[in-house]
């Protein structure tokens, strides 16, 4: 793997850049792997880079239908943070921005993390008092949670409708420091380039047709390729896997539903920080380049389909006026979709499903972006030693059977 | 916006309505014999199908629940009938 530096780029520079070799090799399937990982986003990723290089597997390939980080890795907003309710969570989510934070340096590659900070805004003194609840239990399971006064909030956030007749006037919230954005197609790219360089093959255009099961245990997988055995098998397919665990004849708690996004035209920068406001909904953050990036809530109807639909469109959109009335002058440049999968308690599943030797990693809802590095590290613990990871334990599918539910929709008011 | 149709109400805007569950889910009998993992299913497993689907919806504004036949990639809609024993 050629190692990206300062150097490099200069000494590229000086020959007219004709000298960079791809990021990542495009492999062909080969006969058989030790584990296979169906889902080319940043979890199967990660899954594929962890398993080479914590568990030393060299035999691993990912398999993608489309292209690699083509689905909900690159159909978000882009937000990184760990501001969660329960312990279980902040476990998770914040060992995920753990690991972001050295993962630029971890990959040789530049995933762009800024940390600008969060703040959850509330408009009520009801919603500050949630805030505090949610404040109160960051600092309890040890992460940077503080909460902001109205006049700080403002003074961060001064195109805000301050008008004494607005409909949301801020009143602050709960503020996390080290939350932020980071490049997100640089996410899979980087996973993808490290994992390459360890070994792993990266197929692209493949698709899963079937599962080779015998004698209640995983034996290969059927694709549009050709067939393939190994007898370790991960999902990590977003809205995909209700489809492929159906394969192994395992139903899930999970309905699918389009979440969909929108970026403005660039403008100079006036907001460096990620807002959400409990109140309208919206969430909002600036680009690199200027562009005003900002979504919402889950769309109203169950879909496969990576559109949006207008209902929701208009609940962004004006949620975003009442908050900067200014933007109403902007124009916008695109929306998109993606479907994403949502379980009842607002929390992913992870863990063994079916047939022996089959993990998956699923359910992350609106928010998997986030959490792909601990997603890809505790799917590659289990797919690696076959049993949970300490983290990874409590989001285990039997929760539902024991009713140890994490609700964190009702925990920290997650949007779904 | 797309347009749903109550059978009770006749074509409605999509916002008086919301999905409430697949069609056709059994509760499973006896109750005492039935697994924590059979209960578990039945309270929270779906389908999730891509494509044809056959589910309950609520009409918010009049209160019926009914059964709407539609794909669930591209949108459209086949049918909305009432739930049986219920007269539109």
């Amino acid at each position: 793997m050629m190692r990206y530096s300062g150097f490099t780029l200069f000494r590229q520079g000086l020959s007219g850049h004709r000298g960079w070799q791809p990021a990542w090799d495009k492999a062909t399937p080969k006969p058989a792997y030790d584990a296979v990982i169906v889902g080319g986003g940043g979890h199967g990723l990660a899954t594929a880079y962890y398993l080479a290089k914590v568990h030393g597997l060299r035999r691993v390939a990912v398999l993608e239908k489309g292209w690699i980080g083509g689905g909900n890795t690159g159909r978000n907003t882009t937000v990184i943070r760990s501001n969660y309710f329960y312990p279980e969570s902040v476990a998770l989510y914040d060992f995920a921005l753990r690991l972001y934070e050295g993962l630029s340096k971890e990959l040789n590659y530049n995933i762009m993390l800024s940390q600008r900070g969060m703040l959850i805004a509330a408009h009520t003194p009801m919603q500050m008092e949630i805030c505090t609840r949610i404040a109160n239990a960051m600092q309890l399971n040890g992460v940077d949670g503080t909460l902001m006064s109205g006049a700080e909030a403002r003074e961060r956030l001064p195109l805000l409708n301050q008008t004494a007749d607005a409909r949301f006037a801020c009143l602050g919230g709960v503020w996390q420091g080290r939350a932020g954005v980071a490049r997100h197609d640089a996410v899979a790219w980087g996973y993808a380039r490290a994992a390459s360089a360890l070994g792993v093959d990266i197929i692209e255009n493949c698709t899963v047709t079937g599962l080779d099961i015998r004698g209640g245990r995983i034996a290969g997988v059927e694709t549009t390729l050709g067939p393939i055995r190994n007898d370790r098998l991960g999902i990590a397919a977003a809205g995909a896997t209700p489809g492929l665990a159906a394969l192994a004849g395992v139903r899930l708690p999970i309905h699918t539903y389009a979440l969909q996004a929108f970026v403005s035209e660039p403008v100079k920068p006036m907001l460096d920080t990620v807002l959400l406001y409990l109140g309208t909904g919206t969430y909002l953050s600036q680009s690199d380049k200027g562009e005003l990036v900002f979504g919402g809530g889950l769309d109203r109807v169950p879909t496969h389909g990576q559109r949006g639909n207008l209902p929701s469109q208009e609940t962004i959109t004006s949620g975003l006026l009442e908050m900067f009335p200014a933007f109403g002058q902007l124009k916008l440049l695109r929306q998109w979709a993606g479907v994403v999968d949502v379980v009842p308690d607002s929390s992913p599943v992870i863990g063994p499903v079916g047939p022996e030797g089959l993990f998956i990693n699923c359910g992350w809802g609106t928010g998997g972006f986030k959490a792909i590095p601990a997603g890809g590290w505790l799917l590659a613990h289990l797919l690696a030693t076959g049993t949970h990871h300490e983290i990874s334990r409590p989001f285990d599918l039997d929760r539902f059977a024991r009713g140890r539910l994490i609700d964190e929709a009702a925990g920290s008011g997650i949007a779904h | 916006m797309q347009r749903f149709t109550c059978p009770f109400c006749g074509p409605r805007d999509e916002t008086e309505f919301h999905f409430a569950a697949e069609a056709a889910k059994v509760r499973p009998e006896p109750a005492p014999e039935v697994t924590d993992a059979a209960w578990a299913d039945h309270l929270y497993g779906t389908d999730a199908p891509k494509g044809h689907a056959r589910e309950v919806w609520v009409h918010l504004t009049c209160g019926e629940f009914f059964v709407m036949t539609r794909n669930t990639v591209t949108r459209d809609v086949a049918d909305t009938e009432a739930l049986p024993g219920r007269r539109a």
